[in-house]
């Protein structure tokens, strides 16, 4: 082993030190073959990062009440000393920006740097989610344009016209986005370009629609074709395309919530495994500097302090239980692949026949690059993490007056907790299935939304508001029916009420 | 490569615009919680913000998610107990664990049942005195200018040499020299260009070349002799005195605290010195509070003893009023002051008093006041203060009176009192 010279070790730090960690961390991550974007890293003060923090993890955002909301309630929560603030901030763009907070101390910089700069970082630039839905390259161009765009907006027609169509977009973000088919690139300057011509032919493309309105002839006949031949499950795309009465800037501002929605997808699908894999790499570099003699041990103390709490669980029992935390569990997965790599046990052999004993650098790439969280948990969660985290499966079913425990980690139980697991995690389980399902040309024009239930789960209260936001957006009634497993369809809200 | 960038010193408010964003849109619900925070406030306690609650459910946005119910499965951490085919009883709904499955609306914390944050000083006074403003008083300030401000007026002629302006005296000279010199200039130019031909071409006659050059030496001196600078260039840095409305107020609390006056009582005149207090700090920046309580007499206390100390006795209101005279004139000057007054009572006073309070009034202090303001807090009949002040109230707009029966009615006199009259 070469004699490599001991890094200075703070606690305070200096932009040399920065620099000079980061060359060695770069090294080491290297030697673990992380492909990266190049790096930009910002020192902010713990004021920036709630700035930072409310804007949801845009860099640059465009004015909007609830980002003051959030700011609020993240000043006062940090005030009162309930929460510390993140310790980082990572962008997915090209290159890869990542904000340091001011406060820290070289060891929790030079953690935070090998986090956020090589394990985000390397996670954004070659898991196929984010390969295939987003681009890098264009994202603070687009950021950039569409807070201009809205500011102008802003100036021409009124902050509370766009703030009203902001609310009613923001309702329905969720449903903004394409799950299967791959969008376009974008970046500014196409979009501005591209702007004006998309003006001027969704305009042309509206009253297209509405030609087939009235001929008087056979006002009694049924609408025989539906409109959207298919169901469309985008549903601000549809609006964006064909709500009749917007105007062009209100379709663009749909667009741009639309994309900015699209962008943050895969991020939602790949909790687990993005904080997992950075949790992973934070660990295995800091851990690898402590070996070759680079930094102290009680730099080495101070990052394992931290790290322990960041993959802290607490139990279904716990006061502080809130869920999984996606950095233990990911985590958990990731050294266990590593571990059925290096040592595997019988069991191991028998669950991961493909890996166990492979090269396990190889395997932890290619899972990080071709699965996202679902997929993950149902090719990875090895036995043994099951049982080191000890997860159990309830049975939750409403017709019966109580809970069943249907799997724990045992023989019978791993299987089946790994399946339920997996589909906890599985975005068409969690977000209810809406899609709009016609729209009467030929009649009053109302928008009809179809519902259906996954395993009979009702609507949560709150669909009567984002219909009254749909409503706006659409300008005509909007219906939300239910279709249940027979096949029935019941109405679930309409907006305007009826009389 | 890394590329560092220090943006610490970047501002810090980019959240700025968005929470004043969400303080409009939320006006309403923010005007309820701060007009129920007057209520707990000392009287010259401005420094803190103000600590706003509203009620989680109206500042959520809506979105589509799943509601309780149905059939779910849910995989927990930390087993301790369960066996597989356990049953286990149905924790009550709306509890941690309760909630439905992970990712779900159920981290919108429903449980918390009020959204707090702070508002600025600035921020509170702006939304409890939204629609507010002194009445008639405006004008009337104009009177009263004292002080003067000096400020730039533009440039003169004349002044001492320490206001010289050089780079306009500098312009002037300049403009000067080239108006002077011009012509002599293009005369000079011609005279130099003739002087070479002349030179080449050897027909001239030595003498007309002699003649050129003399003249040549003539322009040179005259412009030479033009002045660089002359006394009429100099400009001068003009400065003028600007009246300035005078800054600074006075408020002068008076309370009476005989033995008819309770606690309660007591209490809701101070709501009302606070708000005239708060109202005035929008106006002006600096406020003298002068608090005299008085039952058969009259005197100048502070803060604490004016709300707390009880004395009984019986009262005349006018020795109250005669103090107020004399502190006027001791320290007061009308012509740098403005002074405002609120005066509190039950309305108990001797018959004979009243009169000589209606005459101090007329006389004296309300021709000195920008306004004066006098609450009754009773529930019983109006007695003779009353109806000798409702005489003077007809009289003068800077005067007013109301009738206050409790707590809840002084925000709604107070803003009926300075509502905006201009519509």
């Amino acid at each position: 082993m070469s004699k490599t010279k001991m890094l200075p070790d703070g606690p305070d730090w200096t932009f040399e030190m920065l620099e000079l960690y980061h060359q060695e961390i770069e090294k080491v991550a290297q030697h673990y073959q992380l492909d990266t974007y190049p790096n930009q890293i910002e020192v902010i003060t713990a004021e920036q990062m709630m700035d930072a923090y409310s804007s949801v993890g845009m860099p640059i955002g465009y004015h909007h009440w609830s980002y003051g909301k959030k700011f609020i309630q993240t000043e006062q929560t940090y005030k009162r000393g309930q929460m510390g603030l993140a310790y980082e901030i990572v962008i997915n763009s090209d290159p890869c920006i990542a904000y340091l907070m001011e406060e820290n101390t070289m060891p929790m910089q030079a953690l935070v740097i090998a986090h956020a700069c090589f394990g985000h970082n390397s996670f954004f630039k070659n898991n196929y989610l984010f390969k295939t839905w987003t681009d890098a390259s264009s994202i603070i161009d687009y950021l950039v344009f569409a807070k201009n765009y809205i500011s102008k907006c802003e100036a021409r027609h009124g902050v509370q016209a766009v703030e009203d169509l902001l609310d009613s977009c923001h309702a329905l973000m969720n449903y903004g986005v394409d799950r299967y088919k791959r969008p376009s690139p974008i970046s500014m300057e196409e979009e501005k370009s591209r702007q004006d011509s998309r003006a001027e032919y969704l305009q042309s493309q509206i009253n297209e629609l509405w030609k087939t309105i009235p001929t008087k002839e056979n006002p009694d006949v049924e609408q025989r074709e539906r409109f959207p031949a298919s169901p469309e499950e985008n549903i601000l795309y549809f609006i964006e395309k064909h709500a009749p009465l917007l105007e062009t800037w209100q379709r663009e501002v749909v667009r741009i919530v639309r994309k900015i929605s699209q962008y943050f997808y895969p991020q939602k699908q790949t909790q687990v495994m993005n904080e997992g894999w950075a949790t992973f790499w934070h660990y295995t570099i800091t851990n690898h500097m402590f070996d070759h003699g680079q930094v102290s041990e009680r730099f080495i103390l101070e990052i394992l302090h931290s790290h322990t709490s960041v993959v802290m669980q607490p139990a279904y029992n716990s006061p502080y239980f809130n869920g999984i935390n996606p950095y233990a569990l990911g985590f958990a997965m990731m050294t266990d692949i590593r571990r059925i790599c290096e040592n595997p046990t019988d069991e191991d052999r028998q669950w991961f026949p493909d890996i166990a004993g492979s090269d396990w650098l190889k395997t932890l790439h290619f899972a990080m690059q071709n699965f996202k969280d679902e997929s993950f948990i149902s090719q990875f969660l090895s036995p043994k993490v099951i049982r080191d985290l000890k997860l159990f499966t309830l049975d939750d079913n409403e017709s019966k007056p109580y809970l069943k425990v249907k799997a724990i980690h045992d023989d019978h139980g791993y299987q089946q907790v790994r399946e339920a697991l997996s589909a906890q995690y599985n975005l068409s389980n969690i977000e209810p299935n809406i899609q709009v399902h016609n729209v009467n040309l030929r009649g009053d024009r109302s928008l009809t939304l179809r519902y259906v239930p996954h395993q009979n789960i009702p609507l949560g209260k709150s669909k009567e508001e984002v219909i009254k936001h749909l409503h706006r957006l659409w300008g005509f009634d909007v219906i939300l029916e239910q279709v249940d497993d027979n096949g029935s369809i019941q109405e679930l809200a309409r907006c305007p009420k009826p009389e | 490569m890394a590329h560092f960038i220090d943006r610490r010193l970047n501002g810090k408010n980019k959240s700025a615009v968005n929470r004043q964003r969400f303080i409009r849109r939320y006006k309403s619900q923010i005007k309820r919680a701060v007009n129920d925070a007057v209520n707990q406030r000392s009287i010259q306690d401005l420094e803190n913000s103000e600590s706003i609650s509203i009620p989680h459910k109206d500042i959520t946005e809506p979105f589509f998610h799943q509601g309780e119910g149905g059939h779910r499965q849910r995989t927990l951490p930390g087993n301790d107990q369960f066996g597989t085919g356990d049953k286990i009883e149905r924790p009550p709904q709306g509890e941690g664990g309760g909630g439905p499955g992970d990712g779900d609306a159920s981290d919108q914390g429903e449980g918390s049942e009020e959204f707090q944050f702070n508002i600025s000083k600035d921020e509170y006074l702006d939304i409890l005195f939204d629609d507010l403003e002194l009445p008639n008083l405006q004008e009337t300030d104009v009177d009263s200018i004292v002080e003067y401000r000096t400020a730039r007026a533009g440039f003169t002629n004349e002044g001492v040499p320490a206001n010289i302006n050089i780079v306009r005296s500098l312009q002037n000279s300049l403009a000067r020299r080239m108006a002077m010199g011009g012509d002599k200039r293009k005369r000079l130019r011609a005279l130099e260009t003739q002087l070479e031909e002349n030179k080449q071409d050897s027909h001239v006659p030595h003498s007309e070349i002699e003649a050129i050059k003399a003249e040549i030496t003539e322009l040179k001196r005259k412009l030479k002799n033009i002045p660089f600078i002359d006394t009429f260039d100099l400009k001068f840095n003009n400065f003028a005195k600007h009246p300035v409305p005078s800054s600074q107020a006075v408020m002068f609390c008076l309370m009476d605290v005989s033995g008819s006056m309770d606690q309660a009582t007591k209490d809701i005149a101070k709501r009302f010195y606070l708000l005239l207090y708060l109202f005035l700090t929008r106006s002006y920046e600096k406020i003298d509070v002068v608090f005299i309580r008085h039952h058969t007499q009259a005197k100048e206390v502070d803060e604490h003893e004016f709300f707390y100390s009880q004395e009984t006795g019986g009262t005349i209101v006018s020795s109250a009023l005669n103090l107020m005279d004399k502190i006027v004139e001791e320290r007061y000057p009308k012509n740098q002051w403005n002074i405002y007054a609120a005066q509190a009572s039950d309305g108990d006073n001797w018959a004979d008093d009243s009169p000589k309070c209606r005459a101090l009034l007329e006389k004296t202090l309300l021709p000195l006041s920008r306004h004066y303001a006098y609450i009754e807090i009773t529930s019983r009949a109006h007695q003779s203060l009353w109806h000798e002040y409702e005489q003077l109230s007809e009289i003068f707009p800077n005067f007013s009176i109301r009738h206050v029966k409790n707590a809840e009615e002084i925000l709604p006199t107070f803003r009926d009192l300075f509502k905006k009259t201009t519509a």
